[in-house]
């Protein structure tokens, strides 16, 4: 027990940092332009598939330098010629370009390298046991995964919070003709915070690829994840989305090993459902298999009861 | 009083005249949906017309919320498949019952479906709007999707649930064994509901969402509550989609995981806004275009969803109002017979334009072969035009193609702008 609460716990962290990567961005792109953005976890797979493209190339090391670096720059030039030009027709068509782009992205993944998983290795670097807990193996490359991301989160908030980068990047978000008025140029403000949120998001696709599966639906998959933890953490908080990050990664792998249903919790009442009734479906459900819609049910409770989110000050 | 009226006051016009000019317009829609069968009536087109009539149905139910009340909904597939599932089911207990209830009841059934799912969900979501609406539509679309998993006695898990729908009470002798009957059945069913969601935007509550679409603290303030009126046209935006999803169910005789899909809401959205959400007849356009593509680019190309995607994307950078938008531009040229020079300007632009497509279309084209399809060698056809998709030359004459249909279709802009400045004094430039 102790054993699964630890490497859950490891897990958790980890899936929920992983989360954060891609939130963060996700967070400061929709502060800035005040529309979320459909596309980002479409970034996230771009980059997990440039960087299997290139570390095939030039090997990992280079691909998680380059790939992102890469897809930041896609992002920058998806901002500069297409959501500007957008951003006149309004709120609604903004969102609606994000989510066309996040669909031809995902048509485009799927023309290049196909609809069935590539394959993306841990780099032979990594590709040993960490440490062992109990009896089982913390694969080293789960630990660079964390290490990293816990890095960027630090980086990122040292950024933004102390220095004046960061001064002017958050006034910006607040208060964009003041800052312009006081001779910033806002629109490369706003470029770059697209262009580096799409980068981090990228980031996450490169460590990320090789311990999940690099495939063409691993946007999909994990596009409505994000929108949860960025609208349960309260829209535009930073350290809402960081906090509903590790909630999110925590709950989910919890829920995933634990086999418990109903018909278990009352087994001592000897009572069951007649077959083939919904009741009886709801009896037997384990929480495993209702792991992957526990966000979307923290979602929507999050939205009736509390619309600004966990840790927001801002209503949708 | 009545002579002063009599003279000051056009003629009154028969009664006969009023209601033609009044219902002129449905009366010419059900002699298309009657005719169209004479003229395409191969099993394909057959196939393609109940296609489209079913996603009209449902690309109207959508735009009830996207241009009627303004709430954007990633999730209106939900509505869409319950109701599929309970038409599916009413057929099978309406055949193991012998009860007395004809096929073209049966897509009521789903749209009580829809109906008493959207009263559910509506509850809760259209509590909020704008955004967080969006997210909770998509967060409910996940969740009953996930659901329709895990809930097996109803929703058959991954197979879904099939039916036959020739084992219901005949009426007439009509058993829907054939095509064309669905097809009729389906045209009836969709004509219905097209009268009847255009009564809806008559209606004082059609009218109330418009003004809780345009500014909901002002209608606050004359006294409607902005958040009963989205609840009521989600409601009554559920049912149509309802009846759609339950038209669905009777064409493919199955109800399966895929009617709740990400796919079929994204789809929807498409439609409604390619065809233009501001204008009632827009998703019609949208619906029947978005159907006939997906059947046309199916059979032209593998990866047709790029050029879809691609198509969504322009109309949304370039034309936000949909193709109805673009139509109803042009209706004011209409009086002043400039329509024929703005037509001329546009026949000047279109082979350029054609010329520009066809050069993206190729470099994708041979992306794919070499990407994807690298087993399968580098020859391929374009057109009918037989390449080779590795030979710089084919890379060359593309890029030609592209950057020069392009840079012909650029020259062409300023004509059309001169054309409707000629045709419109107060319009600079085309907008």
């Amino acid at each position: 027990m102790l054993e699964l609460v630890i490497i859950s716990t490891l897990n958790g962290v980890q899936y929920g940092m992983l989360l954060f990567l891609m939130a963060s961005g996700l967070t400061l792109i929709f502060s800035m332009m005040g529309v979320l953005n459909f596309a980002h976890a479409s970034f996230y797979m771009l980059g997990a598939f440039f960087g299997f493209q290139i570390s095939r190339w030039l090997g990992f090391w280079p691909a998680l330098v380059i790939a992102p670096v890469a897809v930041g720059g896609i992002g920058a030039l998806v901002e500069r010629y297409g959501l500007r030009n957008v951003h006149r027709h309004g709120h609604v068509p903004e969102l609606l370009f994000t989510f066309g782009l996040a669909y031809v992205i995902e048509e485009v993944v799927q023309m290049i390298w196909g609809k069935a998983p590539v394959d993306f290795r841990v780099p032979s670097l990594l590709d040993f046991p960490a440490f062992t807990v109990f009896a089982t193996n913390y694969p080293a490359y789960k630990l660079f995964m964390l290490l990293t991301s816990v890095a960027i989160f630090v980086v990122l908030f040292i950024i933004l919070r102390r220095t004046r980068i960061g001064l002017v990047v958050q006034a910006a978000l607040t208060h964009p003709h003041m800052v312009a008025h006081l001779g910033h140029n806002v629109p490369l403000v706003f470029m770059s915070v697209f262009g580096v949120g799409t980068a981090l998001a990228a980031v996450a696709g490169v460590i990320a690829g090789p311990a999940l599966v690099t495939q063409s639906n691993m946007a999909g998959l994990l596009g409505p994840i994000l929108f949860v933890v960025v609208v349960v953490g309260g829209l535009g908080s930073l350290a809402g989305a960081f906090a509903a990050s590790l909630l999110i990664g925590l709950v989910q792998t919890f829920a995933v090993s634990v086999n418990l249903s109903m018909a278990d919790i009352f087994a001592f009442a000897h009572f069951t459902p007649s077959p083939g009734t919904i009741a009886r479906d709801v009896w037997n459900v384990t929480l495993a298999q209702i792991a992957p819609i526990l966000p979307y049910v923290l979602l929507v409770l999050v939205l009736v009861l509390k619309p600004t989110g966990l840790w927001g000050t801002r209503e949708t | 009083m009545s002579v002063l009226t009599a003279r000051t006051g056009p003629a009154p016009r028969p009664a006969i005249l009023t209601a033609i000019g009044r219902y002129g317009v449905w009366l010419a829609v059900a002699a298309a949906f009657i005719v169209l069968p004479l003229v395409f009536g191969s099993g394909t087109a057959l196939t393609m017309m109940s296609l489209m009539g079913i996603s009209i149905v449902f690309a109207l139910s959508y735009n009830m919320l996207l241009g009627q009340t303004g709430m954007l909904s990633f999730g209106h597939a939900v509505y869409f498949g319950l109701g599929a599932y309970f038409a599916v089911h009413g057929m099978n207990a309406v055949a193991a019952g012998g009860l007395p209830v004809p096929l073209p009841a049966i897509p009521l059934a789903g749209g009580c479906g829809g109906l008493v799912f959207a009263i559910l969900f509506g509850w809760v979501s259209t509590k909020r709007s704008g955004t967080a609406f969006a997210m909770i539509s998509l967060g409910l679309a996940e969740l009953v999707g996930s659901s329709a998993l895990i809930l097996r006695s109803f929703f058959g898990g991954e197979e879904g649930v099939t039916t036959d729908r020739t084992k219901l009470l005949r009426l007439f002798g009509v058993s829907f064994g054939q095509q064309i009957e669905v097809y009729y059945l389906i045209a009836a069913w969709c004509l219905l509901c097209m009268f009847l969601m255009y009564a809806f935007t008559r209606t004082p509550l059609g009218r109330m969402c418009n003004a809780v679409r345009d500014n909901a603290e002002r209608a606050q303030f004359v006294g409607y509550d902005p958040q009963m009126v989205r609840f009521l046209a989600f409601c009554v935006s559920g049912f149509f989609a309802g009846v759609a999803g339950g038209l669905a169910a009777i064409h493919f005789e199955i109800a399966n995981s895929a009617y709740f899909s990400a796919t079929q809401s994204g789809n929807v959205l498409l439609a409604t806004f390619i065809g233009g959400s501001g204008y009632f007849f827009g998703p019609v356009i949208g619906a029947a275009l978005v159907s006939y593509l997906q059947v046309m680019l199916s059979d032209l190309t593998e990866i047709w969803q790029l050029y879809f995607g691609l198509l969504f994307i322009a109309m949304v950078m370039f034309a936000p109002q949909g193709i109805a938008g673009v139509l109803v531009m042009h209706r004011p040229l209409w009086g002043r017979r400039a329509l024929s020079r703005v037509t001329a300007a546009y026949a000047i632009a279109l082979p350029p334009a054609l010329v520009m497509l066809a050069g993206f279309a190729l470099v994708i084209e041979m992306t794919y072969r070499l990407a994807a399809k690298a087993a399968e060698g580098p020859a391929m056809t374009f057109f009918t035009v037989p390449l080779a998709a590795d030979r710089p030359e084919a890379w060359l004459a593309a890029g030609a193609l592209a950057i020069g249909g392009f840079v012909l279709f650029r020259l062409t802009w300023p004509i059309i702008a001169a054309a409707w400045a000629a045709a419109d004094p107060r319009k600079e430039s085309r907008p």
